[in-house]
């Protein structure tokens, strides 16, 4: 306790402060360009914390986590892409809700949400760490694959429309992520003898190739920005008092999403860019009105900001306590902390406790600070980005994620792969097969396949080796919940079908009958 | 009187090139360096490069930026370097082995060739280690290996990558202890970690920092270096225990195939002054400093490609 309040003095400092605030909007800004992630403003700021103090530098790179993460939340809703992977949900009703004219509701919603999301996973970090990090090391090879599985139980329901549709989107993005040096073995696979091949589909060139590209050719297309201008903004939006009555009206939503962000957060590997989308998933699941998601519903838009915004604590808990990075930038961090002398363990707690604890407290005055600086930077980008019109949007835009691609593995290979993806995105786009899914099964087409491998190898003394899969308690509840997952996604699309088959047979018997009363 | 200005801008433009050249093989560097990193931000060859960038910077008198360029294990950065860069020292690269010598064997693709370098140094190393946890059976190497020979493929060890420094010098001390194992490779370190703390595994053959890091959770059964290392004092070495296994990764950094020896003696000269600045921060850490140059190089690589060739080559054909 005392060291608690010990560190919250070493926090509450102007020079903290300031640091925090710089770091937040820094963050934001290079978050939501898109192509330039969370991983990246790490390591841009990186050399910057080597002349600062241990905590000093902690702070700042937590701080731009924190605002990388939010911003992404921006592009996402005004121009439908996610600036880093973990705000692929927030298009699914952010885009539908700006195209009403209703952006600032989404922006406000988010950023309320990610505060909550930020708070909520600095005290998980705070008080559950040793507990939760006995949890994130139950998943070994076996319960990485399953979690895989779950994982792609999720294009069921991503796949609005054509189920169909959805299996071969996530197929096409599973062989994408076969490409290049196998993770299992090291031959490399579908390089067609070109050397720049070998590092495969980097995630991010797929996400900006299929989401931006094939949206700036829309908006090109059409001839047209992707958002109504002003007038008609106007009069449509609503106080921010009205706004967080929606937001914390429903607090399930909230609590729910916050507590999938933190379970999914714990696990290494498949961390931050999954979170959103199975928090998006269940908020659905569970609302009493799952058709109107996708058409522009807040509640959509809250379960993926708050869940991805637990994830920036929440992932520090593998890696405070036992030097596991649960999510890319954390990568970054735990060379932060080796570099001042700190080795991630239970002493990180104790014998260093006001430092890591400053660091941690600091994250959660970062989200606080999102409060401020979102609805401030809200405002601004979005009115950038209505008054200016389209034919100066789409070329900056172009211009930004070009840029961004290059500088993410300085490749110029990266650039081709990506206009290549999108623009093969943009027809796939027209005949009803969405980016979504398939970014879904390259990130978890590579899990699954090591998962399968690994297990398999370590198997190699059994009888049976399969059963390997299903060795561990963990698993066994993991494969369950991927055949209730694929059972309820399946199933009501099956009842609908035969449902709106009965409903139509009724509603012709329906006034009929009425006839046969009077 | 017409006059011709061409020859004259011609004369004029050679010799100041010539001029330039000459200048800038006299006075390397005048301009600011590019320190290719072929790896991702944050591992240990990025965490290295941040150490040095600074020393490197008031050795040389110019800006060291470093960039990453990720992807094939390396190979994408080596195979664009051995194509595209400069023999004029302004661009350098961070090299590994057994990753340049294991990468042409194993690919028919991997885009560059192991002898197509001017390594300028390969200042430290990482030995390997062989790591079990701190419940585990195997109290000394005996153990292990008594139970192998009674259980032949059950042990499982993790390490980083196929092919890797830790896979073959797992599969050579299968060979010197006459006993089947099995590896299992993940992707880096830190799901090594967890796999151990998760029992997922028997133990994991990684390097000698992981042994530091993890030196309240396991337990250092061997370590592949000739003498014990610093970080870890109580870990006796394969050597020992009578197995004649030396062997880990090597990280270091070439130029072009042609750049001028002046620039690479520049380079080394800076480089070892790195090393010297920051030894105190990463010996506790497990790596062993090295300051292998000119003919040395060779040497080393000769000595590992004889060792890892005849396994690598088994395993090429294997697969065809």
């Amino acid at each position: 306790m005392e060291m608690l309040l010990q560190a919250l003095s070493s926090v509450l400092t102007l020079e903290s402060f300031l640091t925090v605030l710089v770091g937040v909007t820094l963050g934001l800004f290079i978050g939501s360009l898109p192509g330039l992630t969370a991983t990246m403003a790490l390591a841009v700021l990186l050399p910057f914390t080597f002349s600062m103090e241990a905590l000093q530098g902690l702070i700042a790179l937590g701080a731009v986590y924190m605002g990388s993460i939010y911003g992404g939340a921006f592009t996402a809703i005004l121009i439908n892409t996610p600036g880093t992977p973990s705000s692929i949900a927030t298009t699914f009703d952010g885009y539908p809700m700006a195209k009403q004219g209703r952006a600032y509701e989404a922006l406000a919603g988010a950023t309320m949400a990610s505060v909550v999301g930020g708070v909520v996973g600095v005290i998980f970090l705070l008080l559950l760490a040793p507990p939760l990090a006995r949890l994130a090391v139950a998943f070994g090879p076996a319960e990485m694959f399953w979690v895989a599985m779950l994982g792609l139980t999720l294009v069921a329901s991503l796949s609005s429309g054509s189920l169909l549709k959805g299996l071969l989107a996530g197929c096409i993005g599973m062989m994408l992520s076969t490409i290049g040096v196998s993770p299992v073995g090291g031959e490399t696979r579908f390089t067609f003898g070109y050397p720049p091949l070998q590092g495969g589909i980097e995630l991010i060139v797929a996400l900006i190739g299929l989401f931006v590209i094939p949206e700036l050719l829309t908006m090109a297309a059409e001839g047209r920005g992707a958002i109504p201008s002003g007038g008609e903004l106007r009069k449509r939006e609503l106080s921010i008092g009205r706004i967080a009555r929606q937001v914390f009206g429903r607090p399930a939503n909230l609590i729910r999403s916050c507590l999938i962000g933190q379970l999914v957060a714990i696990i290494p590997g498949a961390g931050g860019n999954v979170t959103s989308l199975v928090a998006y998933n269940e908020a659905r699941r569970f609302s009493k009105d799952p058709k109107s998601f996708g058409k522009g519903n807040l509640e959509g838009v809250v379960a993926s900001e708050s869940s991805n915004n637990v994830m920036v604590a929440g992932s520090m808990i593998p890696l405070l306590t036992l030097g596991i990075p649960g999510a890319p930038p954390d990568a970054i961090i735990l060379g932060v902390l080796l570099l001042h002398g700190l080795r991630p363990g239970l002493d990180l707690f104790t014998e260093t406790g006001v430092l890591t604890n400053g660091f941690i407290l600091s994250m959660g005055l970062a989200a606080l600070m999102l409060l401020p600086i979102g609805l401030l930077g809200g405002r601004i980008i979005h009115r950038a980005v209505i008054r200016t019109p389209y034919y100066f949007l789409v070329p900056s835009i172009a211009m930004v994620t070009i840029l961004g691609t290059f500088a993410l593995r300085n490749s110029i290979v990266d650039v081709g792969i990506m206009l290549i993806l999108g623009t093969a995105g943009y027809f796939l786009r027209l005949i009803g097969i969405h980016a979504a899914p398939i970014v879904l099964g390259l990130i978890l087409g590579g899990i699954a396949e090591q998962g399968y491998v690994q297990t398999m190898l370590a198997a190699v003394a059994d009888p049976v080796p399969w059963l390997r899969l299903l060795q561990n308690p963990l698993s066994k509840i993991l494969a369950g919940l991927v055949l209730v997952g694929a059972a309820t996604a399946l199933i009501p699309i099956w009842l609908e079908r035969s449902g709106r088959l009965a409903r139509v047979d009724q509603e012709p018997n329906a006034p009929g009958d009425q006839k046969e009363e009077t | 009187m017409k006059f011709n200005r061409k020859p004259l801008v011609v004369a004029i433009s050679t010799l100041a090139v010539v001029g330039f050249s000459m200048a800038a093989q006299a006075d390397y560097p005048e301009e600011d360096i590019t320190y290719i990193i072929p790896f991702d931000p944050g591992g240990e060859s990025d965490v290295t490069a941040r150490f040095q960038e600074p020393i490197l910077e008031e050795e040389l008198g110019v800006s060291v930026n470093v960039t990453h360029q990720p992807g094939g294990g390396g190979a994408v950065a080596w195979s664009q370097f051995q194509n595209d860069a400069e023999p004029d020292g302004y661009e350098i690269i961070g090299v590994n082995i057994p990753h340049i010598i294991g990468q042409p064997i194993q690919r028919s693709d991997a885009g560059f060739e192991t002898d197509d370098w001017r390594i300028v140094t390969f200042f430290h190393s990482t030995p390997n280690a062989l790591i079990v946890p701190d419940d585990s059976p195997y109290e000394t190497l005996d153990d292990l290996v008594e139970d192998a020979k009674e259980n032949p493929e059950s042990i499982t060890l993790g390490g980083s990558g196929t092919y890797s420094a830790n896979h073959l010098g797992m599969l050579r001390f299968e060979e010197a202890a006459d006993i089947d194992l099995t590896y299992i490779p993940f992707t880096g370190t830190g799901p090594l970690k967890g796999a151990i703390e998760g029992n997922h595994l028997s133990g994991i053959f990684n390097y000698t920092m992981l042994g530091t890091e993890m030196e309240d959770e396991a337990r250092v059964l061997a370590v592949a270096s000739e003498e014990r290392v610093k970080a870890l004092p109580d870990a006796p070495t394969f050597k020992e225990q009578g197995y004649d296994i030396v062997g880990g990764a090597y990280r270091g950094v070439a130029v072009p195939k042609d750049t001028p020896d002046e620039v690479v003696e520049t380079l080394e000269d800076a480089f070892a002054k790195a090393n010297e600045e920051i030894a105190s921060k990463q010996e506790p850490l497990g790596f062993v400093m090295e300051d292998i140059t000119g003919e040395e190089v060779d040497e080393v690589i000769g000595q590992l490609r004889d060792a890892y060739g005849p396994i690598l080559e088994e395993a090429a054909e294997e697969e065809e």
